[in-house]
Formats: structure tokens, sequence, C-alpha cells
């Protein structure tokens, strides 16, 4: 068990690396109830969101979801999100569980009446409520189908509907964190255990499904690609840097916090670029350990973890933009050779 | 957790197990457990001297590394090959398959000292929460 965020969470359940290829194989079971669960609502919702975020809730229709940001007015980024539209006025945005309190304060205050008018946009924490329960991995589908009375096989990926899971009332969506086919769990926090049990023991004719510790859920992100708040993102880094410029939606009309920074460096080009590095020794690079080109000094690993599914250590890392190795990695004193490839490190339509 | 009864321990959270001039080196399965997956493991070359108490090695796990430290003075004279195919042994049976490096103690050095009994092993593990 390890300290997390204030929440008391397991690292592993058992071995992290049969977690690992257990999600990449068959499916796992994660539970992100740590997480913060924050709702939109009201005929102002969207506008307010269009306004708090970088992305475009606005434009999201009723149940379909998108992964985006919430800025500070210099374009640093101050969390990553998935927002979900779940009906025409209400929208769940759910924030890392480090970064939760602090999202719902710049939501509300981005929401304020002064903006907008009075009741036209309410936030509310859901988060001591609710609970969030995810299934990923190649065969989340047909068994979270078996406890559902939803159609998950039909499912768009980034789309989410209301059913019930194991009897409870539940929102579920085709979303996750692992490079895996998925889906998450919103539910009454006191229909976690419920949900939890039914899935993790299976039934008649469908399998059980393992526990996944947060060992795990941070190398199967990583490999990936995906980015870690904390790690990969900061409030000293924007999206552009991260590679994620796309998620900035200058061609919204609204204004939007951190709009002109943003616009800027869209203009400029980043000053630093986050590349994927195989580590050239068994080594591991881990994050904070600088990295070299030839001796020079161009950037800091900011993830990096021994790969299960590559059986090599992998790592995430930013370089000052343009520069093209051959890199290394100071892994403690004694330089290791590192090669840069393309991210993500696995993606499953490749089979990589 | 098990910290059998003829083995010493470290602070450390190493066993040692003594055989003549010979000491049989691995790390305890409280570490292995703490460590998680037990990925890489960078043992000292045969025929290296190592000092009591100064690192010799490296353990990576998923989560972390740790140096690898030697509880006596002598020479390397074995270390365990199969650790490198299959660092999972020292998982799955830190006290056996799992076991990292043999030392021939210095002759006429000074005796190990600073070993930690079993009782007084599982009384740090207990303590340390």
């Amino acid at each position: 068990m390890t300290e997390f965020a204030g929440w008391c969470m397991p690292l592993r359940y058992g071995s992290e690396i049969a977690e690992h290829r257990a999600v990449r194989t068959d499916a796992g079971l994660f539970d992100l109830s740590h997480m913060g669960q924050i709702a939109v609502t009201g005929p102002g919702a969207g506008a307010a969101l269009d306004y708090a975020v970088c992305g475009w809730p606005s434009a999201l229709a009723a149940g379909r979801a998108r992964y985006t940001m919430i800025c500070a007015p210099d374009g640093g980024i101050l969390d990553d999100l998935v927002i979900y539209r779940q009906a025409e006025d209400r929208f769940l945005v759910v924030a890392n569980a480090a970064n939760a309190a602090m999202v719902l304060a710049e939501l509300k205050r981005r929401a304020e009446p002064t903006r907008w008018p009075a009741g036209a946009a309410v936030v509310t924490d859901e988060s001591p409520a609710t609970g969030l329960i995810s299934i990923q991995g190649p065969n989340a589908a047909r068994i979270l189908s078996a406890h559902a009375d939803l159609p998950l096989g039909e499912m768009r990926y980034y789309a989410g509907a209301y059913g019930t899971v194991a009897g409870c009332p539940v929102w579920v969506a085709r979303t996750g964190y692992t490079g895996e086919d998925g889906f998450e769990i919103s539910c009454a926090a006191a229909d976690c255990e419920r949900i939890w049990t039914a899935v993790s023991t299976g039934g008649p004719g469908t399998p059980g499904v393992v526990p996944v510790g947060l060992a795990a859920r941070d190398t199967l992100r990583l490999e990936a690609g995906m980015p870690l708040y904390g790690n990969e993102l900061g409030p000293d880094v924007t999206p552009y840097e991260a590679g994620l410029g796309r998620i900035v939606r200058l061609d919204k009309p609204a204004d939007f916090v951190g709009r002109e920074a943003l616009a800027a460096r869209a203009a400029q080009g980043p000053r630093q670029t986050l590349i994927g590095l195989l580590a050239g020794s068994r080594r591991v690079p881990r994050h904070g350990y600088p990295v070299l080109a030839e001796t020079a000094r161009v950037g800091v690993v900011t993830s990096g973890a021994p790969s299960p599914t590559l059986g090599v250590p992998i790592a995430m890392a930013y370089v000052t933009a343009g520069t093209s190795g051959p890199f290394g990695i100071d892994i403690r004193g004694r330089t290791e050779p590192a090669e840069l490839t393309e991210l993500p490190f696995y993606d499953r339509r490749k089979g990589r | 957790m098990s910290v059998p009864a003829e083995l010493r321990y470290t602070q450390e959270h190493e066993w040692v197990a003594i055989d003549g001039e010979v000491a049989s080196i691995g790390i305890t399965d409280y570490a292995a457990q703490a460590l998680g997956d037990v990925v890489y493991v960078s043992l000292p070359e045969v025929g290296a001297m190592v000092t009591a108490g100064e690192p010799c090695g490296e353990v990576e796990s998923t989560k972390s590394v740790s140096e690898l430290y030697s509880p006596v003075d002598g020479e390397v004279v074995e270390v365990n090959e199969e650790l490198d195919d299959d660092p999972g042994l020292i998982n799955a049976e830190p006290y056996g398959l799992g076991w990292m490096f043999r030392v021939r103690v210095t002759v006429g050095g000074s005796e190990p000292t600073g070993l930690l009994s079993p009782a007084e092993y599982e009384e740090l593990t207990q303590s340390a929460g």
C-alpha cells in the first residue's frame, strides 16, 4: 500500500508484471475512486466549460467524451481532464486526485455568476459520493457485457451511456488510461463494493478479472505514451511542449483562460519536445535523470520504467527542441545509451 | 513474511548464510515484497573484493532501484547467473533460488559484526511498519 494524493492505495495486489500482462492480454480491474469527479450542470454549463478549459466541451454531443486540459492564464497546465457530456445540460469532469480540490475551485471561479447568469452553470463536487471503477483489456467488453444492461460492444471509443452494472445504476464510458480497449464506470460510492465484487469474481460462463494496482497502471500508461500529471505535465509546461497542441481549440469562438498565451506559444513552436527512449541497457531510466546528447545535457527523463511488453526499460523525456541525439541517459553517474523511438511504445492496433 | 531461523540479517534487508569461510547473500522476503517484481540485478564480478557496508550492486524493480551492500569483507567467489535471465526468482524464492552472491570472508579479517539475529530482524521489519 502507498500514500497517493491523500489516499491509501495498493501499488500492487500481487505481481505488478502479472497485473500489467493481464491488461494487455485479457482484462484488469482498477479502483479509481480517488479521482476527482465534478459535475457542471445547467443551461450554461457548456459555455462555462468552454471558458474554463482549452478544449471545446460545448461542441460535444451528449454521450461523448473528450480528453482536455485546464490551463493557467500563462498557458501552463493545471490538470489534464476527461470531460463527459452525460446529457445536454450535464457534464462530468474527471480530474487527477492530487489536483481535484484545485480543479473544483478553478471551475467554480471560472463559472461564477458574474460572467454568466446566476444558476446557468452549477459546479458540484461529486467525488465524495461517487466511485470510479475501470475494466481495461482486450476482453473488457465481453466480460463487462455479462454484468451490464448496455450494448457495450457497440459503444464507440470515447462515448458513454447510463445503464446498470451488477444491478447498480452507473455511467459507463469507453475510456481508459492503459492503451487497451476498456470502460470506466462511475457509480454511487455505496455501490462500489458490489460492482467490484461482481466483476472481479465473475460468474457462470464469465471469467473473473484480476485487480490492478498503481504500479501496473503507471507502466501501462507509459507504454501507451500517455502523459502523467506531475511527470510530463505541470504548470511550467503548455500542451504544446507535451505534444498535445491538438487539444488546444484556438478555433473555438469563445474566449478561454490561457487563450492569449497559448496562441502565442502555438505561433512560436515549442521550446522542448517530449520524446520516447528505449534503454540500451537493463538499468532503468527514472524520473529526473538527465538526458545527454554526446556529453551535453539536453533534457530530463519525465517517466521511466521497465516495460513488461517490450522487455526493455523505456522512458519519456523532455529535450530541447531540435535535438536529434544520439542520446544517453545519466543513470546515477554512469551514462547508458538510449535509442530514440516513436511514441507510443505500445500500440494495440499495431500489436507492439 | 518469512524470516528463516538459520540465517543472519542486516539493516539493509539482506540475509547471510555463513558456511565455513563462505557467506551466501541475498535479500529478504520482506525486501522482495517491498520492492515488488525485481526486473534486473547488477551483481559484483567474481574475483572482486567487497567491503562490509559498501555498495556492490543494484536491485531494480518496476518502481524503484536499491543498492546492494556486502554484509562482509572478502572476495566474491560466485554469483547467481540464473538471476540474469530470471530475476523473478528473487521474488519467488528470496532465500533459495533467488540467492545473489557468495563471498569468501577474508581470513584474519574482522568477524562480521552488526549482523542481526532472526528475532532482531523481525523486530526491525515490524518497527519499519
